[in-house]
Formats: C-alpha cells, sequence, structure tokens
C-alpha cells in the first residue's frame, strides 16, 4: 500500500485500503440499482453504509459477498482485481457476513451453526471423516476449540445445545455474528445487525462490535438505519440515496453534508 | 432413575460429542451389540430371518441412504427404488464376471457403483429443487428399471429377464443362493448395517454433515459461509446412493436371491422407504431403523392378528395394512414431522428428570 492510513478520533491507526469498490454500477433489467459508487474500506476500520430505504446498501453489500456481479465496475481486494465470483469463493478469499433478516440454520443446534462457520478451514476428507478416529477427530477438536473461544466471546454459552428455532430474536442475531466471527474473516459485513431490537439489545450488540473490532481486529462494514450507533460506532460512514453516493466520510463531515440532509429530511420545493 | 447426567463431566471436546454422552444411552447401544451379533444368530430361525429380521436390516441401510440425502441435505428422492436396482444389478453382473472374488468385496463395489450413477442422476439437483427434483429423481427411477428390463446384458441375456443369484461362500459358509442358513444371511446383513450405520454417523457429525445441514436448512446462508453447494449435493447424493446400493445388492443376493427389476424395484419400494423415512425421522440415523422396523414388522404383526388370531380373509388384511399406512404416514406429517426418532427423543428428555419433573 501506498497510502498509510489514518489515525481516528479515539486514537485506533487505520491501515491500507482493504477493499477498492472502483465505479461500481449495478443493474436488474432496465432498473440501476446502483449507479457508478466507488468506496474503499480500510483495513481495521469501521466503516457504516447509510441511507434511506432502497438506496440500494443491501444491494451493495451482495455486490461485495458475490451474490450479484457488477455489470460495470471492479472489486480491488488486497491490492488484486476481484473476478466475478460465486459467494463461497468470497467466503474463502475471508469475507463474512451476516443478513438483515435473520440466516441461521433452523434446525442445528447453536454450536453446529457456529461450527458452521469454520467449514472454509476444515479439510479432511470424505474417507477420513468417515473413519473419524484420527484427522477428522483431531481437526473437529481443534475447530471446537476455536468455536467455543467465540461462544465465550459472545456470552452464548448457556445455549450452545439449543436448537437455533427456539431462542429468542436478539440471541439468533447474537448467534448469527457467532457463525461470521467463527470464520475469523478479515472483512466482516453486518446488514442492519440492529433491526428489530430494543435499546439495551442494541447496547450489547454495538459493544459486541466494537469488541470484535478491537480484540480481532476485523474489519466491518455495516449498514444500520439507527442514526445514532452509526454516528457513534463508524469511523466513516458512506451516504448512498437512490444507487448514488451523496456522501462519504467521517460522521461529522456526514452530518453537516447539505446533499444528505436534504436526503434524510427532505427538500422544501419553492 | 438409570438415565441421568448428573456427575458424568466431560472433560474434553471429543467426549463432548460422543455419539452417545449419557452413560446409560452407551451402555444400552454396547447391549443392543452384542444382542444382535451373540444371541440373535443362535436362536434365529427360517420364518424370523425371511420375515423380519433380514428385510429389516436390508431396508435399514436403505432408509438411512435416503436420510443422508432426504433427511439431513433436504433434497427429496423418489429414485430409491432405482437406485436399489443398480446395486442389485452391479452386484450380479459382478458376481458372474468374477465369480472368484469374495461376495462382500461384490457388494462394496456394487455401493461404489451405485454412488456414481447417483452422483450423476443428482446434476439436477443444482437447478431444480423440493417437488421439481422428485419428478426429476423419478425419471431416474423409471429410466433405471427400463434400462434393466430392456438391455438383456444386464441379466446375462437369460430367458426368464430374471437375475438370479449364485451361491457364494464367506469363510466357507454359504450366503447366498438356496442353501444358505438363516444365521448366516442375518449375520451377514448385521455386518453390513452396522458398517453402513458408522460410517453414515460419522459422516453426518464432521464438517461434511454440516455442509449437507447447511444446504438444508438454508441454501443461500450455506454458501456465503463457504459452503460450495455443487460439492454437498453430490457427495450427498453419491453418499446416500452407496448405501442404497449396498442394500440393493443385498436385497438381491442374499434376501430374494432372483429378481425382476419391475417387480422388485418399482416405484413402490422408493415410497415404502421414502415412508420409513419420513414415520422413523428425517434427520436421524435412529430414526432409519425406527422406520424400517416399523414398516416391516406392522404387515407382520397385522396378519397375526387379522389372519391368525381374528380369521379375517388375507385379502381384506392386506388391503387394510394399506390403510392404516397410510393414515399413520397423514397422522405423522401433522402431528410429529419429525417421526419416531422425535418421541424418542422427547421420552428420553422426559427420563432424564424422571421422577421428579420440574
Amino acid at each position: 500500500m501506498l497510502d498509510e492510513g489514518y489515525v481516528t478520533a479515539d486514537g485506533r491507526q487505520i491501515g491500507g485500503v482493504m477493499m477498492d469498490m472502483r465505479g461500481i454500477t449495478l443493474r436488474f433489467g432496465g432498473v440501476e440499482a446502483i449507479k457508478n459508487i466507488s468506496f474503499d474500506i480500510r483495513e481495521g476500520e469501521i466503516r457504516a453504509i447509510i441511507g434511506p430505504n432502497g438506496a440500494g446498501k443491501s444491494s451493495m453489500l451482495n455486490v461485495i459477498s458475490g451474490f450479484y456481479n457488477p455489470q460495470e465496475g471492479e472489486v480491488w481486494f488486497h491490492g488484486k482485481r476481484r473476478p466475478p465470483m460465486k459467494p463461497f469463493q468470497v467466503a474463502r478469499q475471508g469475507i463474512a457476513r451476516t443478513f438483515q433478516n435473520i440466516a441461521l440454520f433452523e434446525g442445528m443446534t447453536v454450536l453446529d451453526n457456529v461450527m458452521t462457520g469454520r467449514l472454509t478451514q476444515m479439510k479432511s476428507g470424505m474417507l477420513a471423516q468417515a473413519i473419524w478416529k484420527g484427522k477428522a477427530e483431531r481437526e473437529e477438536t481443534a475447530n471446537r476449540e476455536v468455536v467455543e473461544k467465540i461462544i465465550d466471546f459472545l456470552e452464548i454459552q448457556a445455549i450452545r445445545k439449543t436448537p437455533v428455532g427456539r431462542l429468542p430474536y436478539g440471541l439468533k442475531k447474537r448467534v448469527e455474528l457467532a457463525r461470521a466471527l467463527a470464520a475469523e474473516p478479515k472483512l466482516l459485513l453486518l446488514d442492519e445487525p440492529m433491526a428489530g431490537m430494543n435499546v439495551e439489545e442494541k447496547e450489547d450488540m454495538s459493544r459486541f462490535i466494537l469488541d470484535v473490532n478491537d480484540e480481532f481486529g476485523t474489519t466491518i462494514a455495516l449498514i444500520e438505519h439507527d442514526m445514532g450507533v452509526v454516528m457513534d460506532l463508524s469511523d466513516r460512514v458512506v451516504v448512498m440515496d437512490y444507487g448514488r453516493k451523496i456522501g462519504d466520510g467521517t460522521p461529522d463531515e456526514v452530518r453537516n453534508n447539505q446533499e444528505v440532509i436534504d436526503a434524510y429530511l427532505g427538500v422544501a420545493h419553492d | 432413575m438409570l438415565y441421568r447426567e448428573a456427575g458424568d463431566f466431560k472433560t474434553s471436546y471429543p467426549e463432548d460429542s460422543q455419539t452417545f454422552p449419557i452413560a446409560f444411552d452407551r451402555w444400552r447401544y454396547w447391549a443392543v451389540l452384542a444382542i444382535a451379533f451373540l444371541v440373535i444368530p443362535f436362536v434365529i430361525n427360517d420364518y424370523w430371518a425371511s420375515s423380519l429380521m433380514v428385510p429389516f436390516l436390508i431396508y435399514a441401510i436403505a432408509a438411512i441412504g435416503l436420510n443422508i440425502l432426504t433427511g439431513y441435505c433436504g433434497q427429496v428422492s423418489l429414485g430409491t427404488g432405482g437406485f436399489m436396482a443398480v446395486g442389485a444389478y452391479a452386484c450380479y453382473k459382478l458376481m458372474t464376471a468374477f465369480p472368484d472374488v469374495n461376495i462382500v468385496f461384490h457388494v462394496l463395489l456394487a455401493g461404489g457403483i451405485t454412488a456414481a450413477v447417483g452422483a450423476a442422476f443428482g446434476l439436477p439437483s443444482l437447478r431444480i429443487k423440493g417437488f421439481y427434483l422428485a419428478v426429476a429423481t423419478l425419471a431416474a427411477q423409471f429410466f433405471l428399471v427400463w434400462l434393466f428390463n430392456k438391455v438383456a446384458w444386464f441379466y446375462n441375456y437369460s430367458a426368464s429377464g430374471q437375475i438370479n443369484a449364485p451361491e457364494r461362500f464367506i469363510f466357507g459358509t454359504a450366503v447366498t443362493g438356496p442353501s444358505a442358513p438363516a444365521w448366516a444371511q442375518y449375520l451377514v446383513c448385521l455386518v453390513f448395517v452396522t458398517f453402513c450405520a458408522v460410517l453414515a454417523r460419522n459422516l453426518t457429525r464432521g464438517s461434511l454433515g454440516r455442509s449437507w445441514m447447511a444446504i438444508r436448512d438454508m441454501d443461500i446462508a450455506a454458501e456465503i459461509i463457504g459452503v460450495n453447494p455443487l460439492k454437498a449435493k453430490l457427495t450427498a447424493f453419491a453418499v446416500s446412493s452407496f448405501f442404497i446400493g449396498i442394500s440393493g445388492a443385498l436385497f438381491f443376493a442374499v434376501y430374494l436371491g432372483a429378481v425382476e427389476a419391475g417387480d422388485s424395484f418399482g416405484i413402490t419400494k422408493s415410497f415404502l422407504v421414502l415412508f420409513m423415512v419420513i414415520l422413523g425421522g428425517l434427520g436421524s440415523i435412529f430414526g432409519s431403523f425406527a422406520g424400517a422396523a416399523f414398516l416391516v414388522i406392522l404387515p407382520v404383526f397385522l396378519k397375526i392378528i387379522g389372519v391368525d388370531v381374528l380369521g379375517w380373509p388375507t385379502e381384506m388384511v392386506a388391503h387394510l395394512q394399506l390403510v392404516i399406512v397410510g393414515a399413520l404416514i397423514m397422522f405423522f406429517l401433522i402431528k410429529e414431522p419429525h417421526g419416531l426418532a422425535q418421541l424418542w427423543r422427547l421420552a428420553k428428555e422426559k427420563l432424564r428428570l424422571w421422577p421428579f419433573p420440574y
């Protein structure tokens, strides 16, 4: 990296560019969901994407995680241009995500759900697994240790053997975060991690997001509607409206950006 | 009183994730194995072997196979009969082509061939789901049976169009053919069942099993955590067909001895195994055994009650059986979609707290 990054208001050193979106345009038929958007995500930073409903935020996240391939533009990751990829290939590059509406495996226990986050790391073949004793069992134990650390970290020890279907909403959100973290991602994408939560649950989730960033050094990109949370958590904010980028900068810069204020509060027609 | 976890402390992750974490369950498991291997072979006679034990064991293998595909990976299949036919005909061709090789290898190889065929017919699952996939596997069912009836090479150009299992020996005892003793047939099937069940359990608890279940529960989320859907679905088809192929080979070679594809491996067989899996419990190895036992025992039980005790005509009892099985399927689908295995699980939950539930 040529540039050195910057130091945040609370004194954290942010590194060079990790993910660089260059001129992304995404169309569904005649509808342009994203129009020529460029922004970057730097090593170690918490980056928020905000905007009114239908602005194209989730589509942007889906481009990063490989669900959609943009018609125009380039995705650069760790200084290399990323060819069009399937989501599972993106996952193997070290990008994990959570979903707006929870996407857990309802029939499996919390432990199994979080263990699925380790699938990219588990390499033993079918034969080794069929025999189980030996390689497969050692691998299972090693990965279980990693998973147990994350379970401790997110304070969900008591429910590890509970089927996910039986859990309340707030805990499911936390389990989904655990599953994403289990992959030890370099970049973590959170699609509305606090949607539908009460104030206390939001506080818990905010604390976990900050802790993840702090303890694991994970870079985080998140979409969120609660402005208070966004402004407190994030280092830099991208603002989208109708598929265009209308603002990019620190929370303070974005807050004072006239175009952003117009988009959120509306403009007087005279 | 026996069924307690208190004081049974797990100090390592392998201990915590073992198949039977509760000591009493482990003892029960070993006891069942001991009775199956050391007691039953000495007391079994022809009637019990041919009407109950051998079909139960063979169907249990098929049910385990289908359960991996449908219960664990969520891909509905109506091609079980066709895949059993592949196992049977592969075993027959191998037995006649290489008469000097032990039949155990023939059965395993037949499973391997079925795995390849199953994976090929699993390819549509990458594009289609649910009922549409069921229809695609239905096509496999009819195509395979048609193929084995049509192409004479598969039944070695025999005049009857049937395949007949030649006599084969394991450790000097006949296990196929008319002179095979009941205990030998039983024991061969039992060894294969144990082998398949252990294999299935190990595969379903590791990373492969988790990727299957992830695909079953939510395929989009599975992909986002790094599951390759192509690999997960095709391995599920292959492993499932491997077990179904073994069961088909045993069904032909050990149990029936003579087979005609349309009669023995028709669509009714596919439905029978599917019912076993649904009644027994989707996504459970134990459920496969429970479902197989239930649907094998039920007709025998009804015949004893209806014909022998109540003196009803045989045809009426046979029809009554269809009615009862149909009613049971509906009952389970509505009341307990997770089948007998779930009832068993609930009973165990209750037992843990008995006699002092809180």
